[in-house]
């Protein structure tokens, strides 16, 4: 199941490597690319490299030509409604401007009829997926979340559910009384299809100790997806970067998760988050710069060889950064989004939603052809 | 011609024909645009140095009889907004530019005709006095002044540097095509104008920058075409320090088009960057497109941040509000892999980083 991208010949494909190695003007960098271009897997150092070098625009070059190896000129976008059916939370990360204590006034559960209606009220045509995230609230029981999931699906049934973070599925199984892999189970029973890369943050102890003690650790987010992957339900996976990691921390998520995949192989797309610092109690950092992300969303096309998908989350990199970031090794730039609330809280300064038209607009603009797909990836027919 | 023949004199510092750059632009892949003009940045400014300045634009007023079509800033004389800056609000507006560590002020305004050539004077003077070096009055002005009061435009010129004119600034170029200006800005200074005013100040001893505003009613072509205007007139006089394109920023009663993508305004730096090979430095406006792609133009050919801009007012009319302090201004040129160095008007290092 593992897809390991290795391109042998890529003058076939269009690319010359030469020419890009020649216009390299970090020699580790170049270094970087030969390996790449040879085939080998990259590792720490040459995922330092590419943080660090002066050459953006080289580094781009690569990570383009491992996107164009992919995709061609493709570029994607899914028409879907972000909902956060609860702030309520007990894990208090430091990086969170969403979440609000138990009994805040400010707090809020809905209704699963209440989420069904949002869906009902999204206005985007032709709409394909429901992105549905919440917070650890202890209120609700099990029973919530399977209605929840069916409320979705009563408002069409093929729209595509990609519902709860690792950490919610935990705090879920523990409501349940169930194992993640038999809650998982009755989740996809009540129509649960995918699950987001939520809650990753940076796979670090020491990260974790200072920003997220009370959140599920490294390992057991990774449990749970390889418990996800092992059922056949497909996952993506995430990194929140640009606060207190480091540069080695960054590049080691990475290749842990290039691990994960190399044994359960169902991540789907890689997603690099974009700390906004805005209403949390990191707010005196300043959050990564334009250079920085792209650094990073270039390292991760690089060194996740199996991962099929990265996207650049316009709703936390702005709409021109993830733009150029299409150049960058990305290939997907979420979707329609309609109501987004967890960066707005954090200070993002996008609009909350984006319409079909803005998407292919930028995708277009940037010399890229537009494709719409569903949540597994699979192209949208014009009807 | 081919878009490798292109390629291929922009990489043998070769001068670009019109001819290769339209094919560079329609076709070249963003990243070897942006690549080429790298090494064309490196020709003009070999350091791994960004530079930055500490300003702040002054607009002295917001009546305009000009009336162009892009604009949110201007006012009619009558309208309950209309303003012309007084002088205690401008001394405090200087000291704390002073305060700042601020080496000029952008000094522009609307064409105002009741407004004469003795209050300019004493304005330019008055903003002397505070040991402040004023870049001021782009050559709409000017030749507004000169048609207002029946003077040559090198006697306007003259009259603003004896009172303390330090430089001027390359605003009111937009397209610098008249069909375009026609469309979009008939009520000011024609293509020929604006040029002959720069070309005057150049022969003065006035160094100047230029400016484009781009992706409103123009074509590509119209792009090109000025500039290779300005390419032309730099070969004669040399006096222009900078170019500085920006995108139009739409506002909600201007022309409407859709706002331009990052990639659109990369593209565009990088190939100004290829053309301009007379020009020393080109400028990255983080005011239109915000810090991250601000910061990234510069690996796009672009080797100054621009200003800090203590205070903005025609973009932020047009609903675009950015802010940059120095520290931060500092952090995006570092995490650039550049060092950060302060600049005054005209280019020149200022003593402290």
């Amino acid at each position: 199941m593992p897809e390991t991208y290795c391109i042998t010949d890529w003058n076939q494909i269009g690319i010359s490597t030469s020419d890009i190695l020649n216009r390299i003007t970090d020699e580790a960098l170049a270094e970087v690319g030969r390996r790449f271009f040879a085939g080998s897997r990259l590792g720490l150092a040459d995922g330092l490299a590419c943080l660090e070098t002066p050459d953006l625009v080289g580094l781009g070059t690569l990570a383009s030509a491992a996107r164009r190896a992919r995709f061609g000129d493709r570029a994607f976008y899914v028409a879907n409604h972000h909902i956060n059916y609860t702030n309520i939370c007990v894990n208090g990360c430091k990086f969170c401007a969403f979440h609000r204590s138990q009994g805040s006034p400010e707090g809020y559960l809905l209704k699963p009829d209440e989420v069904a209606a949002q869906i009902c009220r999204s206005g985007v045509s032709g709409l394909r997926e429901v992105h549905l995230v919440g917070a650890i609230n202890p209120e609700p029981d099990f029973t919530y979340y399977l209605d929840l999931l069916r409320a979705i699906k009563t408002v069409g049934p093929d729209i595509r559910v990609k519902a709860f973070t690792a950490v919610e599925i935990d705090h879920i199984s523990k409501r349940s009384s169930l194992s993640w892999s038999d809650c998982l189970a009755a989740l996809r029973e009540a129509g649960l299809d995918a699950l987001p890369g939520g809650g990753a943050e940076v796979f670090s102890e020491r990260v974790r100790q200072e920003l997220f003690p009370a959140k599920i650790d490294a390992d057991t987010w990774l449990a749970i997806h390889a418990t996800a992957h092992r059922l056949g339900i497909g996952t993506n996976a995430t990194l929140l970067f640009g606060h207190i990691e480091t540069p080695v921390e960054r590049i080691e998520h990475l290749l842990r998760l290039r691990a994960q995949q190399d044994e359960t192989g169902g991540f789907r797309a890689f997603i690099p988050l974009v700390f906004h610092p805005g209403n949390t109690s990191l707010s005196d950092l300043p959050g990564p710069t334009g250079v920085e992300t792209l650094k990073t969303i270039a390292a991760a096309r690089l060194i996740l060889s199996n991962i099929p998908h990265i996207k650049a989350y316009w709703v936390m990199l702005g709409l021109k950064l993830a733009q150029t970031a299409l150049h960058f090794g990305a290939d997907d730039l979420e979707g329609t989004i309609v109501a987004e609330k967890i960066a707005h809280q954090a200070g993002a300064e996008t609009a909350v939603g984006l319409t079909r038209e803005d998407l292919e607009q930028l995708i277009l603009s940037a010399g890229l052809t537009p494709v719409e797909r569903d949540t597994f990836h699979q192209t949208i027919k014009a009807a | 011609m081919t878009l490798d023949e292109s390629i291929h004199i922009a990489e043998s510092d070769n001068r670009l024909s019109f001819k290769a750059a339209q094919v560079l632009y329609a076709e070249a892949d963003l990243l070897t645009l942006a690549q080429l003009a790298q090494a064309v940045r490196f020709r003009h400014n070999p350091e791994r140095l960004a530079t930055y300045a500490v300003d702040r634009n002054i607009n002295y007023t917001n009546i305009c009889t000009s009336g162009c079509r892009f604009c949110a800033f201007w006012r009619a004389k009558s309208h309950s907004e209309a303003y012309v800056l007084d002088d205690a609000t401008l001394a405090e507006k200087l000291e704390e530019t002073k305060a700042l560590g601020g080496t000029h002020i952008l000094f522009q305004g609307g064409l105002n005709p009741d407004l004469d050539m003795e209050w300019h004077e004493d304005r330019i003077r008055l903003i002397r006095s505070f040991g402040l070096n004023l870049h001021g009055y782009s050559p709409p002005e000017i030749i507004f002044l000169a048609k207002r009061f029946s003077l040559k435009v090198e006697q306007v010129l003259e009259r603003f540097v004896d009172a303390g004119l330090s430089s001027i600034p390359g605003g009111g170029a937009e397209i610098l095509v008249d069909r375009v200006r026609r469309m979009v800005s008939p009520g000011k200074a024609n293509s020929r104008e604006w040029l002959g005013v720069m070309s005057a100040a150049h022969k003065m001893g006035l160094r100047t920058t230029a400016t484009m505003m781009f992706g409103h009613v123009e074509t590509p072509t119209e792009r090109l075409i000025h500039l290779f205007r300005l390419r032309h007139l730099q070969d004669e006089t040399g006096g222009f320090t900078s170019f500085i394109p920006w995108p139009y920023q739409p506002g909600r009663e201007t022309v409407q088009v859709k706002t331009m993508g990052g990639t659109e305004y990369l593209r565009m730096l990088a190939l100004s960057r290829l053309v301009l090979d007379n020009f020393a430095h080109v400028q990255a406006s983080w005011v239109t497109q915000g810090a991250a792609i601000g910061q990234v133009a510069l690996a796009f050919g672009a080797d100054d941040l621009g200003s800090t801009m203590i205070e903005e007012n025609v973009v932020a009319a047009a609903g675009v509000s950015h802010r940059l302090t120095r520290r931060e201004m500092i952090r995006l040129i570092e995490k650039s892999s550049f060092q950060a160095r302060q600049r005054d008007a005209v280019y020149v290092a200022v003593g402290r980083v």
